[in-house]
């Protein structure tokens, strides 16, 4: 296990004050903070050996491609990938999903096929699908949720059928932090023909993730969340599916020939990447994913495994708030939503707020599943490896004080 | 750990309309409507206006779901804009709008505003300007649409 003590001193933001009061960052399931290394590398690119990539003879340019290779080599190798030509950079998951939705989706789903997702998807895996289907003539089905906020599964074997296309599912909910069994999911689409996609925004940061070992056809993450910067992220494609896909957006770099009236495709994965690319953040991300490694995947998810521990038992102690998702933390990230039903959570976002307490307030771009919780917005307290388990001490006190004054009135 | 820097947002007077908002109840027969969403929240709020012969507010319709300032603002507006023409409520929209934007709670000028004042506050927490102005939304929407819906 390593040292959160040390692991805070490279992140220099973790040093400032909010209102004469130490930051308490606790909204990493938004964006995470950098540490020194992922800011050095972007410094280092950009005053040292700024150059565009693969279309240089000099020596910037060829600096510049190889460290952006490099950064997609990190990317492959720390998900599973089997080679790094299977790694397209995009801005974002979001990017991401959508690229599925706009190229493989369009030759692939046509009218009376379904796609599968679950309830508590992040709007990023559920409007690209509703469009789809809309113009496709497709249906979209849902896996619904059980009590305790896990996937219930019981109908599963009807849900996921031979009508079925593609299984989108989120791999760890970033609004109650359920962890999905993709891997069993996967096996299902897999038993009917159909392609499996994975939202893995809030998994691939915080937990080992081997895209072979699930057997995914796509993952989608991004790099902001995983201590890297924002406007980078990638999407995994398996070799064979991404061979067959037509490119999403068209432009430099990503052909081969063109004459006046047509063109043929690079090679992978340049084919996926018109345009120049984002260079730096991309180099940044492999800083990132270095950082990780270097604390270790495993470690992580035990980090906040412990840290969701103890935070669902200290919130025990606030009566009259609810803490969503599942009890259990082997079955849950380190997402804690919680809701009290006299107090809104924007209310109780502004008074942490003041204490220098961060927190997401708000329905977390779920807005079914907030439906399905019965509530309009909940409060979100999210880990990372900086994180402590008195700065959860801090946020219950802080909750409670905050209640206080607002079940009470001022003063 | 001391919350009393939150007092200039949740001012006694804030309070007490979140406790007990006034005209809560849906009017049937209203002749303007209007809704409002705030899409980072989900918080909403629908809103009925009864005009009286001479196209004043005769009564206000205000329901909605959200956030104490969301609704002491909206449970204030609903006060204010009775016995108002529409030209008059205009008027006193950009004024709130006006005060909303301003970096100066103190200034003389929002006295104008009566009651409406007490949200002046509002202005040195900027991410939750948008709960204050959410029912005025609903409002200038509404507005917007019944004015349309005269012309012939």
């Amino acid at each position: 296990m390593f040292d959160v003590k040390k692991v805070r001193q490279d992140f220099p933001v973790l040093h400032r004050q909010v209102y004469g009061k130490p930051l308490v960052y606790l909204d990493n399931a938004a964006t995470s903070q950098k540490p020194s290394s992922v800011i050095q590398a972007l410094v280092d690119y950009y005053e040292g050996y700024n150059a565009n990539v693969h279309r240089g003879v000099h020596a910037l340019s060829m600096e510049a491609t190889d460290r952006y290779e490099e950064a997609r080599v990190k990317v492959a190798r720390f998900i599973g990938a089997p080679e790094p030509e299977t790694i397209i950079w995009t801005r974002n998951t979001t990017e991401g999903l959508n690229l599925i939705a706009n190229t493989w989706a369009l030759d692939n789903i046509g009218p009376g096929d379904e796609i599968v997702v679950t309830r508590m998807e992040h709007h990023s895996n559920l409007v690209p699908w509703q469009k789809l289907v809309r113009e496709r003539g497709a249906v979209l089905r849902f896996l619904p949720l059980a009590e305790d906020g896990d996937l219930d599964l019981e109908d599963v074997d009807s849900i996921i059928n031979p009508r079925t296309k593609l299984v989108s599912v989120v791999h760890m909910s970033n609004s109650i932090g359920t962890i999905t069994p993709v891997k069993e999911l996967a096996a299902k689409a897999r038993a009917v023909g159909a392609a499996v996609a994975v939202d893995g925004a809030q998994s691939v940061p915080h937990m080992p993730v081997d895209v072979q070992d699930l057997d995914c056809d796509f993952l989608a993450f991004s790099g902001h969340k995983m201590l890297g910067p924002t406007g980078i992220g990638a999407l995994y494609v398996k070799r064979d599916v991404l061979e067959r896909m037509e490119p999403f957006l068209r432009g430099g770099e990503m052909v081969l020939e063109v004459t006046y009236e047509s063109a043929s495709w690079n090679d992978l994965p340049m084919r996926f990447e018109a345009g120049t690319p984002n260079i730096a953040d991309s180099i940044a991300m492999g800083a990132a994913v270095d950082y990780l490694e270097a604390l270790g995947m495993e470690n992580v998810r035990e980090h906040e495994r412990q840290m969701t521990r103890y935070a669902l038992d200290a919130f025990k102690q606030l009566e009259e708030v609810d803490v969503f998702g599942p009890d259990d933390a082997d079955k849950r990230g380190g997402i804690i939503p919680f809701h009290h039903p006299e107090v809104h959570p924007h209310d109780l976002g502004t008074a942490l707020d003041r204490q220098g307490i961060a927190i997401r307030t708000g329905h977390h771009c779920t807005m079914p599943l907030m439906g399905e919780l019965g509530v309009t917005a909940t409060g979100r307290a999210s880990f990372y490896v900086y994180n402590t388990e008195e700065e959860i001490d801090l946020l219950v006190d802080g909750v409670r004080e905050a209640l206080r004054y607002f079940t009470h009135g001022p003063g | 750990m001391a919350l009393d820097e939150l007092d200039e947002l949740y001012r006694e007077a804030i309070l007490s309309h979140v406790r007990s908002p006034r005209n809560h109840a849906v009017i049937s027969d209203a002749d303007v409507t209007g809704e409002s969403i705030n899409p980072f929240c989900g918080d909403e709020i629908s809103l009925q206006l009864l005009l009286d012969d001479s196209g004043r507010v005769a009564r206000v319709g205000l329901q909605g779901k959200g956030c104490s300032i969301n609704r002491a603002a909206g449970s204030i507006m609903s006060e204010a804009i009775r016995g108002r023409s529409l030209d008059e409520i205009e008027a006193l929209s950009n004024l709130f709008r006006e005060m909303m934007r301003s970096n100066e709670p103190a200034h003389a000028e929002w006295a104008r505003l009566g009651e409406l004042e007490v949200l002046s506050g509002v202005t040195l927490f900027p991410v939750r300007i948008k709960c204050a102005l959410l029912p005025w939304s609903a409002l200038d929407d509404g507005i917007e649409a019944y004015r349309r819906s005269l012309v012939p």
